[in-house]
């Protein structure tokens, strides 16, 4: 029987678990990470624990704790999300962990669906946290397991860091065996190690110094690095992570002769190093966003008394910004070996030239869905508080509210509600109606919501409801009272849970009944002080997947006069034909019958069944 | 063109958010696997998903990583025209394009921010420069049971060109779409099949 399978990147990692045998997995949900806990949620018989935890900092202690009594632990988040557990990650590399832990973190070169590309390899040398870097789906499985044995041995987490095109790409995979042994979790106290006071921490200090060396001395070994020297080659080329596929290809492509260092783990194998810039000329080294492992080798160079030119990012020509690629690769070998230029050079890339078609392409930008309930909670607060007013928002679908103009700031995970107040305590005078959504709330908004009312901020803020964490792909939270797994769990009160913080307004509201919605909205906005408003109404993919079917609407092209007032919703089930001037409803409608509501000529009915 | 020793067939897959590019993918990727072919695929997820554009790259006997260079593509397989011309930079200079000429109208131009290119214009235009095979798969789908199936005839039409057997291809149809529509996805299969033939 074949053991290869087809899969994506992050089922691939899930895969990886498995085998490894993982105890306890937590994370939050971020893009492109959140497919490893969906994927192990899912499986039908599990020996492990998994949960959705309410932010990256909680999982990771969660995973922390576990590691800390001698199990296999793995938490998962994306490389912003490292930020929010960064307080636990340094001082966890003081206590390290006694089972094994690794902390997977997904990069994004290029902001595919992210507020910033920060490089996680970064964190690994801040916190002198081992990390390891792949370069395929498979070798993303194949790393997990060993990432669990070498955590062990050295008595560290280890950091995992896939990126966007690892993650989220597919490929097939050979599976291999799953390690069935499951140590049993027996918290040994240990004051000096796991109580960080002062005293503490000072020893522990240079121990995880002391510590590199062997880590340095075993990743070194490790299958993740291997240097290929080549016969007569001038040139060597380093490669990390998932831009050695890229150098590789580009120099197959373009039959260079040069020897190949690839690197797969952080520190960086410094003897391979050495061993290349003894055989080489020059070395040209490709690494997905910051030039982490070049400032290495300039260092060894150094230390080494080496003239071999080091070709990078830091005095170019590799580019420090976006994601790499095959071209981009070539680009730079052509340049740098005076070879003659591949077909297409990456400038072309970036920016293509549309008029070389002749046609221009209409912009098709990612949208709120037909019928979101956040598209009619963003109109109904930009009635009320007027197109002056402040919006600032959070992280979430309802970011895409950008196009409604209520999407004035966007910082990070839960920085809405702060943001607001700042403006309010700077002395800003107009109205400030901030954004957020039910899982932001729940992952750093609380805190913010807090402090807004304690230091009396006179915003409003709104929580658009729309029970689940749907940017991600719909995982629940704990406003579901469900659990990853199906489970029924108690579910949080809203409403309440805003009062107990001390707010004096919470109302909810059905944003598809815009008058109420209304109503609620100019009550808030006359309150002194921090007023909350509840927008609940279920994200219209779940609504529709939990079976819930409404009539969709039509518009009568008799009664329309072509007010465009239904238009400006900006909900991709109507459209507007410019010769005609009326408005219609395509088959997209999902029957929210918010754009009903609106119409002044009662053009907008039910489909008569 | 794929290239030696590097990949054997390159396919990029254009399309909209929610029109079914990824089971596209998925059908072909599986189906390589079934034939003895490593396989590396790229996606895009998150944000983009919702009615924006999306592409998709698959490398058929490839070792390396899953992006396809700019003129790499040996098909570029559009679900809707005018994402066609958008990512025509990754199709070879004798690549091919199979189309459907059934378009999406983005939000942009439903509210009068942007017009939509005459359709007719677009497959000139694709016809200029590249051998094209143009049909509207959304009726084809209807023909077969569901406009839903338009991926699958799709699928079926590009199979004339991928180096996987036609039953790999049929078989993992199959597997892939839900339960109750694999008659309609059967057919849809055939169809695309045939008229990518002619
Ligand atoms: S009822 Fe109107 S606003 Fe709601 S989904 Fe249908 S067309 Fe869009
Ligand atoms: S709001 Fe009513 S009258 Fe105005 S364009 Fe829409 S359907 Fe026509």
């Amino acid at each position: 029987m074949s053991t290869r399978e087809y899969m994506l990147g992050n089922v691939a990692i899930a895969r990886g678990i498995v085998e490894g045998g993982g105890q306890v997995i937590s994370g939050y949900p971020g893009t492109p990470s959140s497919e490893i806990i969906g994927t192990l949620a899912g499986m039908k018989e599990r020996d492990f624990y998994v949960e959705w935890s309410v932010n990256e900092k909680v999982a990771l202690e969660v995973a922390a704790g576990a590691a800390m009594t001698g199990v296999r632990s793995v938490v998962t988040m994306k490389h912003v999300g490292l930020n929010v557990a960064a307080d636990p990650l340094l001082t966890l590399a003081y206590t390290g962990v006694k089972g094994s832990m690794i902390i997977i973190v997904a990069d994004d070169p290029s902001c595919h669906s992210s507020q910033n590309e920060q490089d996680t390899r970064r964190y690994s040398q801040f916190s002198l946290i081992p990390c390891l870097d792949p370069c395929t789906p498979q070798e993303a499985k194949d790393m997990i397991p060993y990432a669990f044995e070498f955590s062990n041995k050295v008595q560290m987490p280890v950091i995992f860091r896939p990126t966007t095109r690892i993650s989220h790409g597919k490929s097939d995979v050979e599976l291999g065996p799953v390690n069935e042994t499951r140590p049993a979790a027996e918290f040994v106290k240990e004051l000096e190690r796991w109580v960080m006071v002062p005293k503490n921490a000072r020893v522990q200090h240079p121990h995880l110094l002391e510590l590199q060396k062997d880590i340095l001395n075993e990743l070194e070994n490790s299958p993740w690095n291997s240097l290929e020297l080549s016969d007569g080659a001038k040139v060597g080329v380093i490669a990390s992570g998932i831009a050695s596929v890229y150098a590789k290809e580009a120099i197959i492509k373009q039959g260079i002769n040069a020897s190949f260092l690839k690197i797969g783990t952080y520190p960086v194998p410094e003897n391979k190093i050495r061993t290349l810039m003894e055989n080489s000329e020059r070395i040209i080294i490709f690494e997905e966003m910051e030039p982490v492992v070049e400032e290495q080798v300039r260092i060894i160079a150094q230390e080494t008394g080496s003239n071999v030119e080091v070709i990078g990012k830091l005095q170019g020509p590799v580019p420090r910004i976006y994601e790499l690629n095959t071209d981009i690769c070539s680009d730079v070998l052509a340049d740098v070996l005076e070879l003659e230029r591949p077909d297409v050079p990456a400038e072309v890339a970036e920016d293509f030239d549309y008029d070389r078609c002749r046609i221009d392409l209409p912009m098709r930008p990612p949208v709120m869905c037909p019928g979101c309930s956040h598209r009619s909670t963003f109109h109904v607060m930009k009635k009320v508080y007027g197109k002056d007013a402040i919006f600032p928002s959070d992280i979430g679908c309802y970011t895409l509210g950008i196009q409604s103009g209520t999407v004035d700031t966007t910082l990070c995970m839960g920085g809405s509600i702060t943001v607001a107040s700042g403006m309010y305590q700077a002395g800003e005078k107009k109205p400030i109606c901030c954004s957020i959504g039910d899982s932001t709330f729940f992952h750093t908004g609380m805190n913010g919501l807090l402090n807004a009312i304690y230091n009396k901020a006179d915003i409003t803020v709104t929580i658009v409801d729309n029970r689940i964490t749907a940017m991600t792909g719909h995982q629940p939270n704990p406003g579901m009272g469900k659990l990853v797994t199906g489970e029924e769990t108690s579910e949080v009160d809203l409403e309440a849970l805003c009062k107990g913080l001390g707010a004096g307004f919470v109302e909810t509201a059905d944003p598809y009944d815009l008058k109420q919605t209304e109503e609620v909205f100019k009550r808030a906005k006359e309150y002194k002080g921090t007023s909350v408003v509840i927008t609940e109404q279920l994200c219209v993919i779940d609504a529709k997947r939990s079976g819930i079917r409404r009539t969709p609407f039509t518009i009568d092209a008799e009664k329309c006069t072509g007010c465009r007032l239904c238009v400006n919703l900006g909900c991709p089930a109507i459209e507007f034909d410019t010769n005609t001037r009326k408005a219609s409803i395509n088959a997209m409608c999902t029957g929210c019958g918010v754009c009903a509501a609106l119409c002044k000529f009662d053009a907008i009915t039910e489909v008569k069944k | 063109m794929s290239s030696e020793g590097i990949s054997k067939f390159d396919l990029v897959i254009a399309g909209v958010g929610g029109q079914g590019t990824i089971l596209a993918s998925d059908i072909i990727g599986k189906a390589a696997v079934k034939g003895n072919m490593s396989v590396r695929a790229a996606e895009t997820h998150g944000m983009a998903q919702r009615g924006g554009s999306v592409v998709n790259h698959i490398r058929l006997g490839c070792e390396l990583g899953s992006m396809i260079p700019m003129k790499g593509a040996d098909v570029l397989l559009a679900l809707e025209p005018s994402e066609a011309l958008r990512y025509l930079e990754f199709l070879s200079d004798d690549g091919t394009i199979i189309v459907n000429t059934d378009p999406i109208l983005p939000v942009t131009v439903t509210s009068g921010l942007c017009t939509y290119p005459d359709v007719d214009a677009i497959i000139s235009k694709l016809e200029e420069t590249h051998k094209v095979k143009a049909f509207n798969a959304t009726e084809l789908a209807k023909e077969a049971g569901h406009p839903q199936s338009m991926n699958v005839v799709m699928v079926g039409a590009v199979s004339n060109y991928l180096p996987i057997s036609v039953d790999t291809m049929l078989e993992c149809v199959k597997e892939l779409v839900p339960p109750k529509t694999i008659d309609i996805n059967a057919k849809a299969f055939e169809m695309g099949r045939n008229i990518a033939q002619e």
